[in-house]
């Protein structure tokens, strides 16, 4: 007899890997890349301007993913990039989670005033369109680094906020919790110890895919020149330059949009792959 | 029995809870108190086994949730062993707590899914998953030592309503709430479960309140009825009276919808 079930056990299993092993690249990459990267991203040579990659007629050897209209190499450009999309990731990424969800929570558990004032800074946050609001906050800030994080941070809480605050409603009127009151929990040990790891799944998932954001807001604001100084590798500075040139040398357009496609996918797929593997209710 | 220690458990007198009538709400100004309890009163003595029948809505949850105090009631006096915890803030009724437990009628919701079974009974006493109490708890109830390890989700009904009772024996409490514990088992489960809270009862010197709609229940357990009705106790006697000779004409009404075996035989 044929059994569904054991299919998409397989398939997200594999979904789960398949995502993993490219954010271990992605992650080794970042780690290793003065090591790795066969040039210096920064090295310009006018007479290697836009080189093909290797498997295309014309192409220099040792220039595997070609050069950009300046003569620097394009792969070691791609892993240098992935210094900055990993530190925005994890920064950002973390820093929003534990800001948004820590609201959320708090929010959701305790209700009354903190409620009301959560709620409505989110719903005033939310009034504001995130773009132009990250281009508004890195005029104020400043361009670098410290400011896009910030910048990623004070926009995206309320992603976490709204969903966590959510969940935190619906599991705070489950019987588990007015069986830890009945228990004797004071009302913190029972956030913490009962309701947080009901809503853990949730803020799990939220997070690899707010790295996946994270990662693709930095490169937006290097696609329009707000991020970090032109001088250090970006993938939304490659792709902005490459855009110039597309008609004449398309990969360097091209290498690093995939890269930062399969970044952003692989931390959707990979939150959601973990969520089916250790969450003991799905699992 | 310790001379510091009240005969009675529970004294309940003129127990009244109300809940704002959202219904009736005007569109300004404050919603009309609906009362739930109007007056209620009555006493459980140390060792006793409480039935509390009444129809659907006649305010059984709600005068449990009130006695264990997950809601305060708008008036009336609530002794617990002497301590009136009708007021009490959710401080000063912390230290109280592990002598008052309540097993909830839905198992699957009243136990967190994602926690062990073990970590279930362990977390009110401060404990971990492999205590020796948690064992004891759960060989007390009839499961297995290893159902420690399990999930709720991976239990039956029967088997999760039983950890809700192991989690309340755990504590070692002097009083037990019952709401409607076995209204979501099948009838063999429901039969178990019944046998388990007897000899519960009986082994651990405990003082039940039993809520159920089930007359039938209620006379195999209790050694004493209060029936409720729309909020007002109609009538409070001893079980065999009670079945026997009910003098309020709501509590003939209830017994007559017993399902008997030949329905020309009368209880
Ligand atoms: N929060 C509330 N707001 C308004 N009315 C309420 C509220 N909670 C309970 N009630 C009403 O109070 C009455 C008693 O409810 P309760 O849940 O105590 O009944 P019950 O005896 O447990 O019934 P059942 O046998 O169906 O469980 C019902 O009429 C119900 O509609
Ligand atoms: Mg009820």
């Amino acid at each position: 007899m044929l059994d569904g079930r054991g299919s998409i056990r397989r398939r997200s299993g594999a979904r789960l890997w398949l995502s993993a092993a490219w954010l271990t690249v992605f992650v080794l990459a970042a780690l290793l890349a003065p090591l790795i990267s066969p040039h210096d991203p920064l090295a310009q040579d006018l007479m290697l301007g836009r080189l093909p990659p290797a498997w295309i007629a014309g192409a220099e050897p040792g220039y595997w993913l070609g050069t950009d209209s300046l003569g620097r190499d394009v792969l070691s450009r791609i892993i240098h990039g992935a210094r900055i999309a990993l530190v925005v990731a994890l920064i950002a990424g973390t820093a929003t989670c534990l800001l948004g969800s820590v609201l959320g929570l708090v929010a959701g558990f305790y209700r009354g005033w903190a409620d009301r004032l959560i709620s409505r800074l989110v719903d005033i946050w939310m009034a504001f369109p995130p773009v132009l609001f990250a281009i508004l906050l890195i005029a104020v800030l400043g361009t670098g680094l410290t400011s896009v994080i910030l910048a990623i941070v004070i926009i995206d809480w309320t992603r976490f906020c709204r969903v966590v605050r959510a969940e935190t409603l619906n599991q705070s009127k489950m019987d588990y919790v007015h069986s830890a009151k009945v228990a004797g929990f004071t009302r913190l040990r029972t956030l913490a110890t009962e309701i947080l790891p009901n809503v853990l799944p949730t803020i799990i998932a939220l997070l690899t895919l707010e790295m996946g954001i994270a990662v693709i807001v930095e490169a937006i604001l290097s696609f329009v020149n707000l991020s970090i100084s032109t001088d250090q590798p970006t993938w939304g500075g490659m792709i902005a330059e490459g855009r110039t040139s597309i008609h004449q040398a398309w990969w360097v357009l091209v290498f690093p949009l995939i890269a930062l496609f399969l970044t952003v996918l692989s931390f959707a797929q990979f939150g959601d792959g973990l969520r089916e593997r250790f969450d003991p209710v799905l699992r | 029995m310790a001379d510091n220690r009240a005969d009675n458990i529970f004294e309940v007198s003129d127990l009244r809870v109300d809940v704002a009538d959202m219904t009736r709400k005007p569109l300004f100004g404050p919603a009309p108190r609906l009362e739930i309890l109007k007056g209620i009163s009555f006493t459980i003595p140390r060792g006793a086994v409480l039935g509390i029948v009444g129809g659907s809505g006649s305010g059984k949850t709600t005068l449990g949730r009130t006695m264990v105090r997950l809601a305060e009631p708008s008036g009336g006096r609530m002794l617990f062993d002497g301590h009136d915890i009708a007021h009490l803030s959710d401080a000063a009724m912390r230290p109280l707590r592990p002598r008052i437990q309540m097993i909830f009628q839905d198992p699957l919701s009243s136990l967190n899914p994602r926690l062990t079974v073990g970590r279930t009974v362990a977390a009110p006493l401060n404990a971990r998953a492999n205590d020796p109490r948690v064992g004891e708890a759960l060989e007390h109830v009839g499961l297995p030592a290893n159902f420690a390890r399990r999930y709720p989700h991976e239990l039956s009904g029967g088997q999760r309503q039983r950890v809700g009772i192991a989690r309340a024996i755990a504590m070692r409490p002097e009083f037990i709430l019952a709401d409607e514990i076995v209204s979501g088992l099948d009838v063999s489960s429901q039969a178990q479960v019944l046998m388990l809270l007897e000899k519960l009862v009986a082994e651990l010197g405990l003082t039940l309140a039993f809520i159920s709609h089930d007359l039938s229940v209620i006379r195999r357990l209790c050694s004493r009825v209060i029936v409720l009705r729309s909020g007002e106790i109609v009538e409070d006697a001893a079980t065999v009276d009670l079945f026997e000779r009910p003098q309020h004409a709501y509590t003939r009404e209830l017994l007559d919808a017993i399902p008997t075996p030949d329905p020309s035989v009368r209880w």
